[in-house]
């Protein structure tokens, strides 16, 4: 999958992603509206399917709201990679279907606005703007197939079913 | 090699016959909190095709972080959780007037040593304070939460924190850990279970505990557990008949890290704009401006904490240029500082009282802040944008600095008060 990157810097936290005052609705359009707004307003005005989010360390630290996840997946961010997450925007963005991807060198070989293409399960970034290939260890089996499934709440209904 | 309290817990609660640091065990879950976002915990459940949740009596829906109302969209949410609960009997379901879920939970004896608890707060990690491993999760995985009764975690490692010597007047646990925050920094127990041990520890309050595993979450900790003891044992009575567990580590236990600090070298601290690790000594900020001051929260709403407040009033009044806005943590503390003089003290003073809630915390309602202005608080995050304006700062402190600053109408070191 082919994206823009969009990269920002350390400690990246959930009320910069979706602010509190945008938690009293679940709908994709109004969260996907307010995505980052606090820290680039640009963003949700400017950002594509298939783009990823590249960020330092502990991205995603602070409450374990959803729509800090969800928010991007409704923008249509298909992977955030970052030198290290906070653990429940990790779970989250999994189970929303979004590829989370640690990876501190994978970080510094992309810069804001670079093409990348993206493949998850080999786990590959070839880096279509300056010709580099980075690459990262894949996630786990049982975390690819959350993904695979469009996140969590399809995975789970196909394991229900059983 | 012997188990920390933490891999204890995940290793009964998942049925496995031992457990490394790093494994991924499918665990059982004893107790899941939902609050207001149980809203989209609903719909998602009500996606997955299931009619009934795995088991009513172990569902938690405590309604906080907008309450009453703020608007029309959070009063749609109230209305299908209602409807949910009622539909699905959910036991324990607490609707607006009970208070801060983190405080009803321990409060109503939903809380025990040796469970696991998982919540869709952050916050949930307060309840490690009487032994138990609790911790946050999002809500789509709490929605397989209720339709399962299970979820998976990693087995985390471990950090051992030793609370030595005796706190100075004036210095309360939420300066301590404060300073441990401002020390490790914001990922410094990114996925670890910290527990805590220590004289100091043993010395404070149960509610003192729950404002540091309360804010352990703000150095990105799993779980913060202390070990129980009497004085845990003394507050679950009467708050349930509940059999229970309580786990100790094993004197062999692996910690990735063990740290010690001397609480009577910690004063009065401040974690300044905009990050929770950005802590100074009161000292060093002494004398800035503030607007707004903000007595509450889960992490320090409790009656002591009202109380360490109203004795640094000292008869005197609010300053002219500050909102004061106390809102107690539960219906149970509102009623406890009326009938100790409390509350007449602070609205006598000039303070607002509001309704027990999570509201001015994470800029709902009840206490925004506009461009320029700052704020001190008791709360546990000073994100920029939280209470309000991107261009407003936020202070994070104890209730005795939170009070003495609002009387002095700016930030101050409350041992000059006293």
């Amino acid at each position: 999958m082919k994206g823009k990157v969009w990269k920002y810097g350390k400690d990246v936290n959930t009320d910069v992603i979706l602010p509190g005052r945008y938690l009293d609705s679940y709908e994709p359009d109004y969260l996907a509206s307010h995505a980052l707004e606090d820290l680039d307003p640009s963003f949700s005005k400017e950002v594509r399917q298939g783009d990823i989010v590249v960020a330092e360390t502990n991205f995603g630290c602070g409450s374990s709201r959803e729509q800090a996840a969800s928010c991007l997946r409704y923008c249509g961010v298909q992977a955030v990679v970052a030198k290290s997450f906070a653990r429940l925007f990790y779970r989250n963005a999994i189970n929303q279907g979004i590829a989370v991807i640690e990876c501190p060198e994978c970080v510094d070989a992309m810069s804001k606005g670079d093409e990348v293409e993206l493949d998850i399960s080999s786990g590959t970034i070839n880096n279509l703007t300056t010709g580099q290939t980075i690459e990262f260890k894949p996630l786990p089996e049982f975390v690819m197939e959350i993904i695979n499934s469009g996140g969590l709440v399809e995975h789970l209904k196909k394991k229900l079913k059983k | 090699m012997g188990y920390t309290i933490a891999e204890k817990i995940l290793k009964r609660a998942s049925g496995a016959e031992g457990v490394e640091q790093g494994d991924i065990v499918n665990a059982k879950v004893d107790v899941a909190m939902s609050h207001d976002n149980a809203a989209l915990v609903s719909k998602v459940f009500g996606e997955l095709g299931v009619a009934k949740v795995w088991d009513a009596n172990r569902i938690v829906i405590p309604i906080d972080h907008r309450v009453p109302a703020n608007n029309i969209k959070t009063a749609e949410g109230h209305k299908k959780i209602r409807e949910f609960a009622r539909a699905q009997g959910i036991k324990h379901f607490y609707d607006v007037k009970e208070g801060v879920c983190h405080q009803i939970m321990p409060e109503f004896g939903h809380v025990v040593p040796g469970e696991l608890i998982v919540g869709t707060d952050s916050h949930t990690t307060t309840y490690g304070a009487l032994g138990a491993f609790s911790t946050g999760i999002g809500a789509t995985e709490m929605a397989g939460v209720w339709a399962t009764g299970e979820l998976w975690l990693k087995v985390p490692e471990t950090y051992k924190i030793t609370l030595t010597g005796q706190l100075q007047d004036n210095v309360y646990s939420k300066d301590v850990i404060l300073h441990i925050a401002g020390d490790l920094t914001a990922e410094g127990a990114n996925y670890k279970a910290i527990e805590y041990y220590g004289p100091a520890l043993d010395a404070m309050s149960v509610g003192a505990r729950m404002t540091i595993t309360n804010m352990s979450m703000e150095m990105g900790a799993k779980a913060a557990i202390a070990p129980p003891d009497g004085k845990v044992f003394d507050y679950l009575k009467g708050r349930t008949d509940k059999e229970y567990e309580p786990v100790y580590t094993d004197h062999n236990a692996r910690y990735e890290k063990e740290l010690e600090y001397d609480v009577s070298q910690i004063g009065p601290k401040a974690a300044c704009p905009h990050a929770v690790d950005n802590v100074k000594n009161v000292e060093e900020v002494v004398g800035t401006q503030i607007n707004q001051a903000v007595l509450g929260s889960c992490t320090n709403g409790r009656i002591e904490d009202l109380k360490a407040g109203v004795e640094m009033l000292k008869g005197r009044k609010i300053h002219d240029d500050v909102r004061l806005i106390v809102a107690p943590a539960s219906r149970q503390v509102y009623l406890d500082a009326m009938e100790q003089g409390i509350i007449q003290k602070f609205v006598s003073a000039g303070g607002l009282i509001i309704n027990p809630g999570c509201g001015p915390c994470l800029g709902a309602h009840e206490g925004i802040l506009a461009a320029g202005e700052n704020c001190i608080a008791s709360t546990n995050r000073n994100f920029q944008g939280r209470m309000g304006s991107t261009e407003a700062g936020i202070y994070l402190a104890s209730p005795a600095t939170v009070i003495a600053s609002a009387v002095k109408g700016e930030i101050t070191d409350p041992r000059e008060v006293a």
